[in-house]
């Protein structure tokens, strides 16, 4: 066994005697290991700005749907479908010992003037501890209040968007506006919360009370949904449990019946949306990952060939007493040092190309140090892969041919 | 003193498809330490075989072979790219140096497949055998920086680095023109005339008149084998032609 700081020399010396086409063989690998690694990364940077997303919906949030439940049955037709009243609301605030808050949300949709302009947005109808359930601040102004709700009080708060695009020049609060020609005073501008994980934009939002919504915009006397706030993370399955069973209650549910409502918390939400980025990361990684396999295939494509032009340098060197294991270990070092050298030179790319995204475009990529590091073997295994069958072809030439080949 | 070859009935067939070519038919050589050898022989006549033989890059198919006193029959690859290593040093025609390498780093390729580690220092001893052939001086260069003429002797020097048991130099003069023909041929017999064993493969017969004993071969059988009564001086030969511009 020669020490391996010789071989490493000579592979060395040998691959910088033919440095380009070194760099063109080792292309394959560059590229497929920068790929991996930007690819994983963008998909991390998206899982992240979903679940950042999904965050911003609010803490420990439970969310309460009327209709069936997802788990099916036996459909009870159209006109036994039940919803929500604000009675239902009471009921759980006053049962629920696990859940820290609770409000309805009524919501419509209008065109709201005032200021130097119109626009068409949505109208929440809630309760004040919808702030604290959905993670609201205030910008300027402030929240309306429980009295305000009792009085059925026309108050409004603007999302970011509504307020920009009403009062593009002054300072909206203490303004009137006028939705669906109904008189509201404004009383506060909320803090911009961006694009939530879904791509819709959380801004472009009215909040009121519930009860002004429901009486003087929508009419009747359902609320569309129900938001609740566990009291911890913990705790969340047991607050939806309470809450299933007080709603079943006020339904008069027989037991054996189906839900006619349904419960979903963030949790859930999270990890549908971080499964279906999962999924892309996997999908994407493994596309990269296949590039890394070509690269590899250009690699034992090269040494074929140059196995075969230095075919007389084998036989110099086994003419002047190289053991077969030597020449393969040259060659393999040489297809090893070729691929190593190729992951690293990716690796570089690969952070480059993740900072030019992230200061460029609107993607976040997140370098994950797992997958660098694993690219990184990888593209030394593929060197011992492909470059094992060209090194075992370079050591069992016979000496004479070799020597005599032209 | 132990014969540095010697070889006992050994013959080589090659098979080509259904047809046997015999190559050597049963050759008689004894090579003593401090001789000068050379093989001659037409195209054909099965000296490279022999060569190939002696130099432990071919096994015979029937025959003995002993090299510096020890059998060198059945052996695995490895031992013989070892005793390739230690005990031989081969002069091709083609000079057959690396490209793009130094002369120093040829001279250094044996040294650098020596698992005895006896030479302790390689580049040291690279260095001396470049001196041993003139060379010191070109050490850095590469060989298409060299005549031809300086590549052979850089490969004198390779074969030399390993301090062989014998030197085998298969038509070192081939590919080179008369002149320095003789110049690469003063080489071999200066380092004769220290001591040390060469076997010289060629076809032309003023070549051969250097050496001190010539073994002619045809069709596989030794023709001739006799001692070169007036050796021709290499160094006094090359003084007497006019040195071209």
């Amino acid at each position: 066994m020669l020490q391996l700081k010789n071989l490493l020399k000579a592979a060395f010396k040998s691959l910088l005697k033919n440095r380009s086409r070194s760099l063109l063989t080792s292309l394959g690998i560059i590229i497929g290991v920068s790929a991996v690694i930007v690819m994983v990364a963008i998909g991390q940077g998206s899982q992240t700005v979903i679940e950042e997303g999904i965050n911003s919906l609010g803490t420990n949030l439970i969310i309460i749907f009327p209709g069936f439940s997802q788990s099916g049955g036996v459909s009870r037709g159209a006109g036994s479908f039940n919803r929500f009243t604000f009675d239902n609301v009471e009921a759980i605030q006053k049962d629920a010992t696990l859940v820290s808050a609770v409000s309805p949300v009524v919501r419509t949709g209008g065109q709201v003037i005032g200021g130097t302009g119109n626009w068409a947005t949505t109208i929440y109808g809630v309760s004040p501890e919808y702030f604290k359930i959905r993670d609201w601040q205030i910008e300027d102004g402030e929240f309306f209040t429980e009295r305000d709700e009792r009085a059925n009080k026309k108050v409004a708060l603007l999302g970011q968007t509504v307020a920009n695009q009403l009062f593009p020049s002054e300072d909206p609060t203490g303004r009137q506006i006028r939705i669906r020609n109904v008189p509201f005073k404004v009383i506060g501008v909320l803090k911009a919360k961006g694009q939530s994980g879904l791509g819709t934009d959380q801004d472009d939002l009215i909040l009121a009370p519930a009860t002004t919504v429901l009486y003087r915009l929508k009419g009747g006397r359902w609320v569309d949904m129900i938001n609740a706030s566990a009291v911890s993370t913990a705790s969340m399955q047991a607050a939806e449990d309470q809450i299933e069973t007080i709603l079943r209650q006020a339904h008069h549910l027989n037991p054996g019946e189906d839900n006619d409502f349904t419960i979903r918390d963030q949790t859930q939400i999270a990890e549908t949306a971080s499964e279906t980025s999962r999924v892309m990361t996997l999908l994407l990684g493994s596309i990269a990952a296949v590039s890394l396999i070509v690269g590899g295939i250009g690699i034992m494509n090269i040494m074929l060939v140059s196995v075969t032009e230095r075919t007389r340098e084998i036989g110099i060197r086994l003419s002047v007493g190289a053991r077969s294991s030597d020449v393969m270990l040259q060659f393999l070092t040489e297809a090893i040092v070729l691929s190593l050298a190729g992951g690293a030179i990716g690796i570089l790319l690969s952070f480059g190309i993740t900072i030019i995204l992230n200061h460029f475009t609107q993607l976040t990529a997140i370098i994950n140090p797992q997958i660098v590091f694993i690219s990184f073997l990888f593209s030394g295994a593929v060197g011992v892969f492909f470059g094992f069958y060209p090194a075992r072809k370079a050591s069992t030439l016979n000496p004479i041919d070799a020597l005599r080949y032209e | 003193m132990n014969n540095v070859i010697e070889t006992i009935q050994i013959t080589k067939t090659f098979h080509m498809g259904d047809v046997a070519v015999h190559a050597l038919r049963g050759i008689d050589l004894t090579v003593t330490p401090g001789e000068f050898v050379a093989v001659m022989g037409a195209s054909g006549s099965g000296k490279s075989t022999l060569m190939n033989l002696i130099g432990c890059l071919d096994v015979p198919t029937t025959g003995e072979y002993y090299l510096d006193g020890k059998s060198v029959g059945k052996m695995s690859r490895n031992e013989y790219a070892d005793i390739r290593n230690q005990k031989i040093g081969f002069v091709f025609q083609g000079f057959n140096l690396l490209a793009r390498t130094t002369a120093l780093e040829n001279v250094e390729l044996p040294l650098f497949y020596d698992r005895t580690g006896r030479i302790k220092n390689p580049r040291q001893a690279a260095l001396a055998a470049l001196k041993r052939v003139d060379l010191g001086d070109r050490v850095e260069h590469e060989p298409n920086q060299l005549s031809g003429g300086e590549q052979q002797r850089v490969a004198i020097a390779r074969a030399l680095v390993n301090e062989p048991a014998i030197i085998l130099a298969d038509e070192p003069t081939g590919n080179l023109d008369s002149r320095t023909s003789i110049d690469v041929v003063s080489v071999f017999q200066e380092l004769n005339d220290q001591g040390i064993t060469i076997i010289l493969v060629t076809h032309e017969r003023d070549i051969a008149q250097y050496a001190r004993r010539i073994v002619e071969i045809r069709d596989g059988h030794i023709l001739k084998d006799f001692s070169v009564e007036k050796r021709r001086n290499a160094r006094e030969d090359l003084a007497k032609i006019p040195e071209e511009e």
